[in-house]
């Protein structure tokens, strides 16, 4: 430590001296607004899908309920104490409510609301804590994935139908089965060639359209028509296939996924972009925002465990579906099967699976 | 040997790090002016922030495990080898380690102990592999590590989806079943508070930091006051000569390998012992090759490492607080490779101004003999 120490107080010196630039900080907030902290894991803002959904929310709240604030996020190969100290240096600093965004939170939630007990927590994608100021709120993707099937299998021509997750875990493979049942429901005899960009541990699945845009490649070279790529960032990736491969002669639908992607898409990839399976993670984060304004709290009963509530975000409380802009399913004449489907989905009458068939 | 402490001697060797380190922080400062920010009010705000008792203690925490993957690939350079398979010998060390150690119960210690054993095992084992082929086929080790990572990365995916993992409700993320209480290792903290130091919220220094410190006396001893020592280094600077003097080549190979592998099993210990107890799908990649990094600042000695691992704890402790201020915490891996950088300039800069000075010297020598 002595020389370190040494090395950086001479090196800061040094620095300080011929380096001094005027303070670009912001004064700390000294009024008694609601200040918001929002954290995000790797990838963080700027996948147009997952984290920019939170994001959304976010900001739909700072403008609706003028509220202050202040978002972090995980380093790449950053220490899971990383996660820890900056839940605990948000609380710290009086961000009251924090928003976890992703389940590899759920060890630092835990923990940091355990030491403050009087901020109020939400994570996003786990139900596994069971704290009285800790809110999960978790969505049911293989309902809103399960009309994303039954759409490719009405568009597909070539009964041959494509599924690109962004890294192969429980969560995403919650899409996977929900999207195979409604294929395979809608039609018999399609196929669903399931790909994963990258395995766990290694996460870059997420942020890698590189490598999601061969895998499509492959997938659309060997005749599929409708390509669903739940990958967040790498989702790129498949929107460009699309593009190339339908100038190439052999036209293919893509469907987006966690934002209504056809939104953030390009003018030519719009073209292909026959809807997204929207999870409003956006609204998740509104809601938690808006009722702690009000004084309340997000704090249904799950029914995964005692003491463990939030809510449940489905295709009943509108919290995922299909977005319609572009308006492909209309023409394609397929708006009313999924809508059947999604009736049947709330109704019960169909219980989608959360886990794909063996 | 009595010049080694004289003290312009000593001034030089605190000369290349000193120097790396204002220049590393002059070229940070350029990046911060680069995004609109003040280098002043940055380097400060990490200072006070990385300067306080939680933030020390995470940076020995952090330390102590950099420490133990870079000693495994120091062992290696030793030996004229490169290890870059680290990375993949830590992460099977530990999923071996988790996976084994939560099916019994022994007494604590001996349980720890049995832990610490298999993900030694284990690491060396993986790092068998590209010594045998090295042995037996010539393969260079440095290609046959990197492609054992991406090999022993989807090797623990597999694992860990379809024969480790067990599901918790609720929970989205993959765990091992967790460790029993007998294989946990406390924390220090009530050292600390012994010394009137007061609890902080993360929690204290993991107890196996001392294992780390313990590998560093072993590595010590091993490459400076042991035969096999000698062979190592013999071999690492001249393998010819080595073998000439009847070292067998392929056999330091294979054992420098292993070595370093056992040593990288256990690198990720101090945090699955003392914190996660088990290992899970946010198990930290990445630790082996800062690993690399960490060695090459601390020219493979047991103290220059040391310090090296508590440098980089720091800056990647302190720039936490960076983001409050509205600063990417990136900026510690811009300041973090821009020491290494330039350590690695200002090493050989100072190699060649000692060369002038014994050159000098001897010159001298020669004209008054």
């Amino acid at each position: 430590m002595r020389l370190s120490k040494r090395v950086l107080t001479a090196a800061i010196a040094v620095t300080t001296v011929a380096l001094a630039a005027p303070a670009a900080m912001a004064p700390a907030n000294a009024k008694t607004t609601v200040k918001v902290g929002l954290a995000f894991d790797i990838g963080g803002r700027g996948d147009k899908s997952f984290n920019d959904s939170a994001y959304a929310g976010l900001v739909k709240a700072q403008k609706l309920l003028k509220v202050v604030t202040k978002t972090v996020s995980a380093t790449a190969g950053g220490a899971a104490t990383e996660r820890e100290d900056k839940l605990r240096l948000l609380a710290q600093a009086g961000y009251n409510p924090i928003i976890a965004v992703g389940f590899l939170y759920a060890d630092s939630v835990k923990k940091v609301a355990t030491e403050f007990p009087k901020t109020r927590f939400a994570i996003i994608d786990d139900a596994s804590i069971a704290l009285p100021n800790v809110s999960s709120l978790v969505f049911a993707e293989e309902q809103g994935s399960y009309l994303a099937g039954v759409a490719a299998a009405k568009a597909s021509k070539s009964g041959k139908i494509g599924y690109i997750g962004g890294v192969r875990i429980p969560l995403l493979q919650k899409f996977e089965a929900g999207f195979v049942a409604g294929v395979k429901a809608t039609r018999k005899s399609a196929t669903v060639d399931v790909k994963y960009v990258s395995e766990p541990p290694d996460f870059t699945g997420f942020a890698d359209p590189a490598k999601a845009k061969v895998i499509a490649k492959g997938m659309t070279d060997a005749g599929a028509d409708v390509i669903y790529s739940a990958a967040g960032g790498s989702g790129k990736g498949n929107f460009e296939n699309a593009t190339e491969a339908s100038a190439a002669g052999k036209p293919v639908w893509t469907i987006g996924v966690d934002s209504d992607q056809y939104l953030t898409a390009s003018a030519a990839e719009k073209k292909h972009m026959l809807t997204s399976m929207v999870k409003h993670v956006d609204v998740a984060v509104f809601d938690m925002i808006s009722a702690f304004v009000k004084g309340k709290k997000v704090a249904d009963n799950l029914g995964v465990g005692a003491g463990i509530t939030g809510r449940r975000y489905n295709l009943k409380n509108n919290g995922v579906g299909l977005a319609t802009s572009g308006g492909y399913l209309k023409k394609l004449k397929i708006a009313a099967a999924v809508n059947a489907a999604a009736a049947k989905i709330k109704t019960g009458v169909i219980k989608v699976p959360t886990v794909p068939a063996a | 040997m009595s010049r080694r402490f004289s003290p312009q001697s000593i001034a030089l060797t605190l000369a290349a790090p000193l120097v790396a380190a204002v220049f590393g922080l002059g070229i940070s400062s350029i990046a911060l002016m680069i995004t609109h920010n003040s280098p002043l009010e940055t380097f400060r705000a990490m200072w006070d922030y990385g300067t306080q008792v939680g933030s020390l203690i995470e940076m020995v925490n952090l330390g102590a495990v950099y420490y133990i993957a870079a000693l495994a690939v120091a062992l290696t350079f030793k030996a004229g080898l490169f290890n870059i398979g680290v990375e993949s010998q830590i992460r099977l060390g530990a999923l071996f380690a988790a996976w084994i150690g939560a099916m019994f119960t022994l007494p604590p210690v001996l349980h720890v102990f049995v832990i610490l054993v298999v993900a030694s095992l284990v690491g060396a084992m993986w790092a068998f592999l590209p010594a045998l082929l090295k042995v037996k086929r010539g393969v260079s080790e440095v290609i046959s590590t990197i492609m054992l990572n991406s090999i022993g990365s989807a090797l623990s995916a597999y694992l860990l989806a379809d024969h480790f993992q067990q599901l918790v409700a609720g929970s989205n993320n993959v765990t091992t079943k967790p460790l029993p209480q007998s294989a946990w290792v406390p924390d220090l903290m009530s050292w600390l508070n012994r010394v009137g130091i007061k609890d902080v919220p993360g929690g204290g220094p993991y107890g196996l930091v001392f294992l780390a410190v313990a590998l560093g006396f072993l590595y010590s001893f091993i490459v400076n006051r042991t035969r096999f020592g000698f062979d190592l280094r013999a071999s690492g600077a001249s393998p010819t000569a080595a073998s000439v003097s009847g070292v067998n080549p392929k056999r330091m190979i294979i054992l420098a390998m292993m070595l370093s592998g056992a040593f990288a099993g256990l690198a990720m210990m101090p945090v699955m012992l003392g914190e996660s107890h088990a290992y899970t799908l946010g198990f930290r990649g990445g630790v082996g090759f800062t690993g690399i990094a960490i060695a090459l600042l601390g020219r493979n000695n047991a103290v220059g490492i040391a310090f090296s691992s508590l440098l980089f704890g720091f800056l990647e402790v302190s720039a936490r607080i960076l983001e409050l201020n509205g600063i990417a915490t990136e900026i510690y891996i811009i300041m973090q490779g821009a020491i290494l950088l330039s350590a690695v300039a200002a090493y050989e800069v100072v190699r060649r101004y000692r060369e002038t000075l014994n050159a000098r010297a001897l010159a001298r020598a020669g004209v008054t003999a």
